[in-house]
Order: C-alpha cells, then sequence, then structure tokens
C-alpha cells in the first residue's frame, strides 16, 4: 500500500471548505475577544483598586495554570448548566460545540492576551499618562487615546505570535468532536484507513500557515523597529 | 490664584515634601529651583494632582486639589503643564496633539480646535510642521509644540517642569523666548527651572526648596542679593560661577 495522494486531492474542499473555515473563524473571533477582554484585564491587573487587580490576577493565574484541553472539556460540559442557571431553566440549555468552543477559546487566550497588553502598558512612560491628564482627559481617554494604542503598537508583533500559538491551540477541539481542519482530516483519515497521509498532509499545511505568519511578524518587526 | 498651605507628602515612610507654603498671584511668575531631588517637580506636579499629597491644602483658582470631590479632569483642563522630557504622543502628528484635548475636553469642533492650534504654532514659529510627528522633530522644537498644546486649551495659569533640562544647549534659548513673551503677557507662571537667566529677567518670585522644604521664599531681588539661607548661597554660588 503506497502513499495515496488522491485521497487528499478528493478531500480537499471538505478539509478547506469546513474545517479550515471553522479552524480560522475560530481562531479570529477568539483573537479579537481575545484582545478585547485581555486589555480589559490588563487595565484590572493594573489597577490601583486592590480588589480589582487581585481578582483579574486571579483570573489570569487560575487560566494559565490549567491545561487548554480540561478547559475546553470542563466548559463544554458546563456552560449548559450556568446557561440554564443564568435564563433559569429547568433543564441543561443547549450549547453546541461551536459556540462552547468560541467562548472556551476568547476566556483562555485573553488571560495570556492580558499579560502581553499588560507588558505593553508598562512599557508606556508614565510621563505619557501624566500629560493625557495634565490637558484634561480622564481614565479612559488617556488609556485609549494614548496609552492603549501606543501599547498595541509595541505588542503588535507578540499579540500576533500569540495567535499562531492560538491557530494551532484551536486543532484541540477534537476532544468535543468539532470539525475543525485536524477534525476533518481526521475523519476522512479513519473513513478511508489514510492515516498516514492525512496526517502528514495536516501537518504541512499547518507548519506552511503558522511559518509564513511568523516571517510575516518578523518583517513587521523590523518595520516598527525603523519608525520608532 | 495657587495657593500651597503646609503640604506633606510622602513616599511610603520616605518623606518627600515638608510643610510647604507658598502663593502665586495672578499674573505672577514664580520661579522654584533647588538641588535634585529636593522636590521642586513633586510639589508642581501636586499642583495639578498629578502626584497626591497626605497633608495641607492646594488650593487653584479657588478650588480645592486635594478634595476628594473635586473634578480633576476639569481643573487640569484649566491648568497648562510642560513637562522635563516634552510628552507629545508620538504617534499623533503635531495637529492632532494640539486639537486632542481641545476637542475631547472642551468639546470645540475639530475645525475650530484645528484653527485655534494653528494660530498657537505659528506663535511658536513652527507652522511648517504641523503634520510631522514629534520624532521627526528636534527637542527644542517639540517643547515649542508642547507649549503650544498646553495654551491650546486656554489656560488660567501654566506650569513648568524643568522645562529645559533635556534640550541641548542651542536649543535652550528657542523654548526660553517663548517662555519669557508667555510671561510678558501676564500669564501665570510657576516654573521649576535651574535657568537663573530667565528668573532673573522675568520671575517676580524665587522659590528655593531643599530636602523637600521651602528654604527660601523671597522677591527676585531679593533673592539674587542677599539669600539668607546658606544652603541657598552655596546653590547660587555653583550655577552662577560660570
Amino acid at each position: 500500500m503506497g502513499f495515496d495522494f488522491d485521497v487528499i486531492e478528493r478531500s480537499l474542499p471538505y478539509l478547506f471548505r469546513d474545517g479550515m473555515t471553522f479552524t480560522v473563524t475560530l481562531t479570529l473571533l477568539a483573537m479579537t475577544g481575545g484582545i478585547f477582554f485581555g486589555t480589559l484585564l490588563a487595565m484590572m491587573r493594573l489597577s490601583a483598586l486592590k480588589l480589582v487587580s487581585m481578582l483579574a490576577g486571579a483570573y489570569v493565574n487560575l487560566m494559565r495554570s490549567i491545561p487548554l484541553v480540561l478547559v475546553i472539556f470542563w466548559f463544554f460540559f458546563l456552560v449548559p448548566y450556568i446557561g440554564a442557571w443564568i435564563f433559569r431553566e429547568s433543564q441543561p440549555i443547549k450549547v453546541g460545540a461551536w459556540l462552547s468552543a468560541v467562548i472556551t477559546f476568547t476566556m483562555f487566550e485573553a488571560a495570556y492576551y492580558c499579560e502581553i497588553m499588560r507588558a505593553g502598558i508598562q512599557s508606556i512612560a508614565r510621563g505619557q499618562v501624566w500629560s493625557g491628564y495634565a490637558l484634561g482627559l480622564n481614565y479612559w481617554q488617556t488609556m485609549g487615546q494614548i496609552v492603549l494604542p501606543q501599547a498595541f503598537r509595541n505588542m503588535l508583533p507578540v499579540l500576533l505570535t500569540q495567535t499562531i500559538i492560538l491557530f494551532q491551540d484551536t486543532s484541540l477541539v477534537y476532544v468535543i468532536s468539532a470539525t475543525d481542519f485536524l477534525g476533518a482530516a481526521a475523519k476522512i483519515a479513519n473513513r478511508d484507513y489514510r492515516l498516514v497521509e492525512m496526517y502528514s498532509f495536516v501537518a504541512v499545511v499547518y507548519f506552511i500557515i503558522s511559518y509564513s505568519l511568523s516571517l510575516l511578524v518578523k518583517r513587521l518587526q523590523d518595520r516598527i523597529a525603523i519608525i520608532r | 490664584m495657587i495657593s500651597i498651605k503646609n503640604v506633606s507628602k510622602w513616599y511610603g515612610s520616605f518623606q518627600v515634601l515638608t510643610e510647604c507654603s507658598t502663593e502665586v498671584a495672578k499674573g505672577e511668575v514664580v520661579v522654584v529651583c533647588g538641588p535634585s531631588g529636593s522636590g521642586k517637580s513633586t510639589l508642581i506636579k501636586c499642583v495639578n494632582a498629578l502626584e497626591p499629597f497626605q497633608k495641607g491644602e492646594i488650593v487653584v483658582n479657588g478650588i480645592s486639589v486635594g478634595d476628594p470631590k473635586t473634578d480633576l479632569p476639569k481643573l487640569r483642563s484649566r491648568v497648562g503643564m510642560v513637562f522635563q522630557h516634552f510628552e507629545l504622543f508620538p504617534h499623533m502628528t503635531v495637529t492632532q496633539n494640539l486639537t486632542l484635548g481641545q476637542i475631547k475636553v472642551l468639546g470645540r469642533s475639530e475645525q475650530e480646535a484645528r484653527d485655534k492650534g494653528l494660530k498657537l504654532l505659528e506663535r511658536v514659529g513652527l507652522s511648517a510642521h504641523k503634520d510631522k510627528y514629534p520624532g521627526q522633530l528636534s527637542g527644542g522644537q517639540q517643547q515649542r509644540v508642547a507649549i503650544a498644546r498646553a495654551l491650546s486649551m486656554d489656560p488660567i495659569a501654566m506650569l513648568f517642569d524643568e522645562p529645559t533640562s533635556a534640550l541641548d544647549p542651542e536649543m535652550i534659548n528657542e523654548v526660553l523666548d517663548v517662555m519669557v513673551e508667555l510671561a510678558r503677557e501676564g500669564m501665570t507662571m510657576m516654573v521649576v527651572t535651574h535657568e537663573m537667566g530667565f528668573a532673573r529677567k522675568v520671575a517676580h518670585r524665587v522659590i528655593f526648596m531643599d530636602a523637600g522644604r521651602i528654604v527660601e521664599d523671597d522677591s527676585k531681588d531679593q533673592f539674587f542679593g542677599t539669600p539668607r539661607s546658606e544652603r541657598a548661597q552655596l546653590f547660587l554660588s555653583k550655577i552662577l560661577q560660570h
């Protein structure tokens, strides 16, 4: 039994239209949500109010101390009960693998993006904040207009690197039987007994995408370095 | 205009300001000098509450700075501040730097803010640079933009925190010229600086600080004539030697 390229070619539409679309959409949604909540968490962690910074710190440390697979699992089984509790239903509400995955990845990644944004915010000189306040801007205006745009820009390469990791991590949704790129390939592999072909192909595709993105990040890094 | 009464401040257990009291009247120019670490910058930052203080009272234009009920952004918008390291916003053009506060804080229209900003930019002689980013300007030019930015808010008083000490020597005068002009127009100014030439030219009073205390608070002529404290005499003899 030789290496069968045909199975790959035959399954390309399914792999990309279903699988890769899932993977990319999940990555983009979790990135957007993760950066948004991560930034809020970072602002909370840096808050002068002890309770606020403690709560954010506890959340971040919790998320960073639990394996992602476990969080995905745990969340998938817990969300229906939380939903039932929130909406006062007697039965656990139905939450599909898709929605569960989006929420889990957003919340999980928020912890990592938080640490990146925290470093970014701290990299902005104290004088910038002073100068915003001195003009009469309030906390949110100073953050939104002055600190975060600079922090975001300084941290862009690191944020994108984290997103590449997120892109690879989304493959863990196989534990809740979602059909991402890897999941789609696994289904074909099992159906047609073409494990070697399919898994090799998947590995090559992940490598090409991740490596190209990291090259892009590198170029971006150089450009930012010149401008500054 | 600005009244500072018995202000004390601690960083943890370390006391940086001890019982500081002074007044700046409307239209008055007060220079604050003293050796590094004497608390001059800290004191001036207390005036618009960029630094909190634990004891005493500061009243600006009738409003108590330390009062938790005070609307600090509103108070700060009325007091212009210029920093040692300029602190222009590097991700914005010169024009954006000049209009941000006017639009966000004073609620001026973009056109109005722009007109005002460009007028002030012309005043500090930098109209040609309106579309540049701060990083493309020299230190002296950046500091002049920073002064224009503070003036764009129509402040009732201006605070200067060592505005020339981060500048190359040949750029100091272009900044001081703007400040002298401002002082002659009757702007109320509190200026932390080592530029004794500036103090001689336009200051009404000179405050000398040492180790967190206001040691001298004299009229200009008194200060340069016969400073009472030994520490002030020593300081003057050191910086006026050359």
